[in-house]
């Protein structure tokens, strides 16, 4: 079989991907990733958690270590390091918002104590951790059905979870205050969001490894937040952007000899910047037209308005 | 519901606290405060920093409890009919990197508590009819505040004075009786601080909801107070604009002398209080980790 060419025939090469399995499920996994952490990563990006995302990522190291010391499948791992540090990071900074100072630097504090303690893991477990290399980028053209069905089942209970606390966590996101005067119970929906993001982060980075999960859950929200601050359509932007860059990477990926993860985090990093210099572009244009259009009116009063008010 | 009972139940007091007395952190934060409020009334809650104004807000909505007398709100107890009652929390500016647009802030004040999605349903059905009625409400809302021409930019790149407008109208989507705002004119410049007043009064006069405005300065709000209500010292005064915000009632109240001037326009300044005792008061940031009391 001659090595696979990227040629100017899109179709056919999207057909000759399809040929493989392993590539299906790449694209499944990726599919079902791109959905679930685009989704999730929205709401992290609205409530300024990038940094508590990232740690719950980055505790997938311990989680791994901790299994291969044990010797126990690398999954429980996963979900038990990344479950705990999200009802740690939930426990001590859900409640009361503290300044973001504070927050970061105990977030930053629990991050460098689950470093250390793979750390530890690694040396009792006497070696080198093998799987480090797929620990921290994927196994992406190796995903088995079995992950696949997993991951299927997890973004699908995430979502169900999602759409359910979805308006609640906005408010509370936006408005801590007027959502506990209404009821809401915010300290609780914290720890719960940050529960599902430890759950997708973990069910994730074993397909994508722990750095890509990031750039999937920040790439596609951020750009999209950039670009409008209409809800609906920034979650659909969120949910496209995402698919475009997992598909396109491992598209790219199929033809080239450099690791998938690379074109995926690479894709994210430009679609997010071209997002900012479109915005910049934008917001340009507006203030051009909005002083060629007239002087800025001293800000008016309410118009006098007859009629229904109550 | 008879004639008397409908006339009884428009004069039942819509706020009213007989004795009330809230502690914090072991500390009495104010005590045997008596108030009440008619429907309608445009009252401002005065006092200095760190007196305990937001603390009654919150008492009223059934966020802290009282260690003594009696809240009642629309007839019940606090929080009980928090539907009917509009907040306004103390706040600083929106971060201005918030992504959502001023009417979807709007909204939240509408459907934000709610559980689960809005599936679309036919237009027809009882939910899609109650949904264009709540659409329509919250353009209505938006008209009457005045932003319409900015409600769908987002809220963060706004100016204090537009996004407060907004916070007014996410209070007011809901058709509530009551209206608690927590210093709306904190934030803002003179001009603005007038206009929000006059917004305030407006709304209060032509829909009939009592309005209970914390503010450090009386003197935006002193042409629409109906009464005042002035908190200080761990008690509190209530009474008419020159019954409350008067030398010798205020020199009773913080226990030291302190002089009311009037200037020649008719403002009013107050001298000579006593600073609040120490604690570590910032008004915008809501946590400390030390022993103190958040008291507002």
């Amino acid at each position: 079989m001659s090595e696979p060419t990227l040629t100017w025939n899109l179709a056919r090469d999207a057909s000759e991907v399809l040929e493989y399995h392993f590539m299906v499920n790449a694209l499944l996994a990726g599919t079902l990733v791109a959905v679930m952490a685009g989704l999730l990563g929205w709401f992290m990006v609205l409530r300024a958690q990038t940094f508590a995302g990232h740690t719950l990522a980055m505790m997938a190291f311990p989680g791994a270590s901790a299994a291969a010391l044990i010797g126990v499948a690398a999954a429980w791992g996963y979900f038990a390091f990344c479950g705990a540090g999200a009802l740690a990071i939930g426990w001590l900074y859900g409640g009361r918002t503290r300044s973001w100072g504070e927050q970061s630097a105990g977030i930053g504090a629990v991050q460098a104590l689950a470093l250390a303690l793979g750390f530890l893991f690694v040396s009792l477990y006497g070696g080198v951790l093998g799987d480090l290399e797929n620990l921290l980028f994927g196994t992406f053209l190796g995903v088995s059905d079995g992950q696949v069905l997993t991951l299927a089942l997890i973004a699908a209970g995430s979502l169900i979870a999602l759409a359910a606390l979805g308006r609640p966590l906005l408010l509370a996101s936006v408005d801590p205050d007027l959502a506990s005067a209404r009821g809401v119970p915010v300290r609780g929906l914290s720890i719960a969001f940050l529960g599902l993001l430890g759950l997708a982060v973990a069910a994730t980075s074993q397909v994508t490894g722990v750095l890509l999960v990031f750039a999937l859950l920040v790439a596609p929200a951020a750009s999209a937040q950039v670009l409008t601050a209409s809800p609906w359509l920034s979650l659909v932007l969120t949910v496209a952007f995402g698919l475009l860059i997992v598909w396109v990477g491992l598209g790219i990926a199929y033809f080239s000899a450099y690791p998938a993860g690379f074109y995926i985090a690479s894709i994210a990093f430009a679609m997010y910047v071209l997002a900012r210099a479109w915005a910049r572009v934008r917001d340009a244009r507006g203030a051009r037209r909005g002083a060629v259009s007239g002087s800025e009116r001293p800000e008016a009063g309410p118009p006098p308005v007859e009629g229904v008010i109550a | 519901m008879s004639v008397a009972d409908a006339g009884q139940a428009a004069a039942a007091p819509v706020l009213e606290l007989r004795d009330a007395r809230v502690e914090m952190d072991g500390r009495t934060v104010w005590s045997e405060v008596s108030m009440s409020m008619a429907r309608g009334e445009f009252v401002a809650l005065l006092g200095a920093n760190g007196s305990g104004k937001s603390t009654l807000l919150k008492a009223a909505l059934g966020m802290l409890g009282l260690s003594a007398g009696s809240i009642h709100v629309l007839g019940g107890p606090p929080g009980a009919a928090n539907a009917q009652v509009g907040y306004l929390p103390q706040r600083r500016a929106f971060d201005a990197a918030t992504r959502l647009r001023g009417r979807d802030v709007v909204r939240l004040g509408s459907d934000g508590a709610r559980w689960g999605v809005p599936l679309p349903v036919p237009r027809a059905s009882a939910i899609g009819r109650r949904r264009r009625e709540e659409s329509a409400r919250m353009a209505e809302v938006i008209a009457l505040v005045g932003a319409s021409a900015y409600a769908d930019r987002p809220i963060g790149e706004l100016s204090g004075g537009e996004q407060q407008r907004l916070l007014i109208a996410q209070a007011l989507v809901q058709r509530p009786r009551l209206l608690l705002l927590d210093e709306p004119l904190d934030s803002l410049d003179l001009p603005n601080q007038a206009v929000v007043a006059a917004l305030v009064a407006r709304i209060c006069r032509e829909a009939g909801v009592a309005v209970l405005l914390v503010a450090h300065d009386v003197n935006p709000l002193l042409p629409y107070l109906d009464r005042v209500v002035y908190l200080a010292g761990g008690h509190a005064v209530e009474g008419t604009v020159a019954e409350v915000i008067d030398g010798e009632t205020l020199s009773r109240l913080y226990g030291v002398p302190v002089e009311v001037l009037r200037a020649r326009d008719g403002r009013l300044v107050v001298v000579g209080q006593p600073e609040p005792p120490a604690h570590h008061h910032d008004r915008h940031e809501h946590a400390h980790g030390h022993g103190h009391g958040h008291v507002h």
